[in-house]
């Protein structure tokens, strides 16, 4: 579906799914992220960590534009984000988000949370698009509650909803902000079965989390962060048993 | 052995002294020793004071009778109402044409009646008031079907009070949040210029806007050129009430947690949707409370037209008390006038209160 865009590496295989070159961002004079390169190839999960304030969510948030950078680019899915309005609308169609406090609409039922995006982005038709909601409310295990409203669900199930909300506008990318994070103990699991699932069925996946079982499990490459630079990335075994650098070194004593 | 203690304890009441009338007096009205002597006060006051009035209203006053009956009655005179009643509601509006404002009054109230429902906000309800509004407008200003054309100047009572509340109420809404959501713009100009009208506005008694629609603007059109009076004082309440629905609404959309928009912009939803369907409805229901004050407000103060010469409920009945025949009235004519007042503002924040019930989905 992307040969008709312009391709942005020479060989199609090898063409990544989001491209990050050279990109710096601040916050008024702070250098919150520093020359960020990265390169995402499609059906490749990828864990995030750092100590807070290293940048890692202002770096995924960055790639569907809840973060504008000021110099760099960013490429996703061949089109790059610019301060073009409809270039970043698409962009954002095709790049899931799950954050960490969920975010569901509270004044819409689950279904309604569901089918809004497919209805008014996608233009699907009402009918299609509740078919579409319920077979991944079905896939997160959830069916029983579309009519509910998200203020009636746990914490873990409104995450669960979150996800299939992302999941019914088709994405290319799964972005995940510290979905974990806010949920008590016994939910985390019920969250982190349903992102392996979505692993094992080929998703990309970039993901900011605490979990280092999920990233030694799950990941493709695991990334860290540190004062907004990624200081290093390696696949997971070498990345926990033989860690490169000192910083994350010290991250991971801390941590494990 | 656990059964046999649930079942003793269910047996066990309350002390009498909690429950029934003797502990609602006691919790309430007697709980210390100050609380009972206040009690015994208000008990004496009220003593003192509702059988007089009581005379006053029902045992001592005339309900239907002219008026020299009225002089020889040291209760209430509500003869003034029954009497002047085709004055005080329908104004100047033309004999034998009663009909016309009066159906005009009953197919809005219906209307409003039947916008009550949620369910029945739809598209097709948009179009019923659009030709609603025309079968009213043309019920009061007549010139087809034989109706004789009855002038704005000769709109007054009800009618009129209907006419610059309800239609300010519902043009100056929409208004108010476009207004608002343009101060929040990132457009400096859109948010400038919506920063000025809104202060500007806000900083002005609405009886200043009233003078200016009816003295001052006619003098900058152009020779010839002349704009209806009520329509006038119509968008003079408009424009007065759009500003302040639109800091209400504005509370509203800052009480929204960033998160709401974050969502909507990751699924790719353009602004209008985006406030249309997530951050309006939303932010809507926080300021039911406010944005219901605002309404009762406008309500009441379109009485103030009366200092542009238009004849509202309010100039009606003091018309009808300039009346030799009437003049000693004022008590009774001014309390229906507030019952009348009461009625619909009460019906008002009540339904409000109704939607704030029915849109609570959190639990």
């Amino acid at each position: 579906m992307n040969d008709s865009q312009k391709s942005v590496s020479p060989e199609d295989s090898a063409k990544p799914i989001i491209e990050i070159r050279e990109m710096h961002k601040w916050y008024g004079d702070f250098h919150v992220l520093s020359n960020i390169n990265l390169q995402v190839q499609a059906q490749e999960k990828i864990v995030i960590c750092g100590p807070s304030g290293s940048g890692k969510s202002t770096l995924i948030r960055c790639i569907n534009r809840l973060e504008e950078h000021q110099r760099g680019h960013i490429i996703v899915n061949g089109t790059e984000l610019c301060n073009d309005i409809k270039n970043i609308e698409k962009v954002r169609a095709e790049v899931g988000m799950v954050f960490q406090h969920f975010n569901l609409f509270p004044h819409l039922t689950i279904i309604e949370n569901l089918t809004l995006g497919p209805i008014w982005v996608r233009k699907t038709p009402k009918k299609e698009a509740e078919e579409a909601a319920m077979m991944y409310l079905e896939k997160v295990q959830i069916a029983e509650q579309a009519k509910k409203f998200p203020g009636q669900l746990s914490g873990g199930q409104q995450q669960r909803v979150a996800i299939a909300r992302s999941l019914c506008m088709n994405p290319q990318v799964m972005l995940f902000d510290e979905p974990t994070s806010a949920l008590d103990p016994e939910m985390i699991k019920e969250v982190l079965d349903v992102m392996i699932g979505l692993a094992e069925e080929g998703m990309t996946m970039l993901v900011v989390t605490h979990e280092m079982g999920f990233a030694k499990s799950v990941a493709d490459r695991v990334m860290f962060m540190d004062d907004g630079e990624i200081v290093e990335q390696n696949s997971p075994d070498v990345f926990f048993d033989n860690p490169q650098h000192e910083r994350t070194k010290l991250f991971l004593s801390q941590i494990l | 052995m656990p059964e046999s203690t649930a079942a003793k304890r269910e047996q066990l009441k309350p002390p009498v002294s909690n429950v029934g009338i003797i502990g609602w007096l006691r919790t309430n009205l007697f709980s210390t020793w100050y609380n009972s002597l206040l009690t015994i006060a208000m008990l004496g006051i009220l003593a003192w004071l509702v059988p007089p009035l009581f005379r006053w209203v029902f045992i001592d006053s005339l309900w239907n009778s002219s008026a020299e009956a009225c002089r020889d009655i040291d209760g209430a005179c509500w003869s003034v109402i029954p009497n002047n009643i085709r004055f005080i509601i329908l104004g100047f509006f033309p004999e034998g044409q009663e009909w016309r404002p009066i159906l005009a009054m009953i197919l809005l109230l219906s209307l409003v009646i039947y916008s009550k429902e949620r369910s029945r906000w739809k598209k097709s309800l948009a179009w019923l008031w659009l030709i609603n509004l025309i079968i009213m407008g043309t019920l009061m200003y007549g010139g087809v079907l034989g109706m004789p054309v009855v002038e704005t100047s000769q709109w007054s009572g009800l009618p009129l009070t209907f006419l610059l509340s309800f239609f300010g109420m519902i043009v100056a809404y929409p208004l108010g949040i476009l207004l608002a959501l343009g101060r929040r713009s990132e457009m400096p100009a859109i948010k400038t210029l919506c920063v000025v009208y809104i202060e500007m506005i806000r900083g002005v008694p609405l009886i200043s806007l009233l003078f200016m629609s009816s003295i001052m603007f006619p003098l900058f059109l152009p020779e010839g050129v002349s704009i209806d009076k009520v329509l006038r004082a119509l968008i003079a309440i408009i424009l007065f009430t759009a500003a302040y629905i639109a800091e209400v609404v504005r509370g509203g959309l800052q009480a929204m947690p960033r998160g709401q928009y974050e969502a909507a912009d990751s699924l790719g939803l353009p602004y209008k949707h985006t406030m249309r369907l997530v951050i309006l409805p939303q932010a809507l229901k926080i300021v039911i409370p406010p944005s219901v004050g605002v309404l009762l407000s406008v309500f009441k103060d379109t009485s103030l037209v009366v200092i542009i010469a238009l004849y509202d409920v309010l100039k009606t009945t003091m018309v009808t008390l300039s009346n030799p025949k009437w003049a000693g009235y004022s008590s009774e004519s001014y309390i229906f006038l507030a019952l009348l007042y009461f009625v619909f503002c009460y019906a008002m924040s009540s339904y409000s209160r109704k939607l704030e019930k029915e849109l609570h989905t959190g639990h």
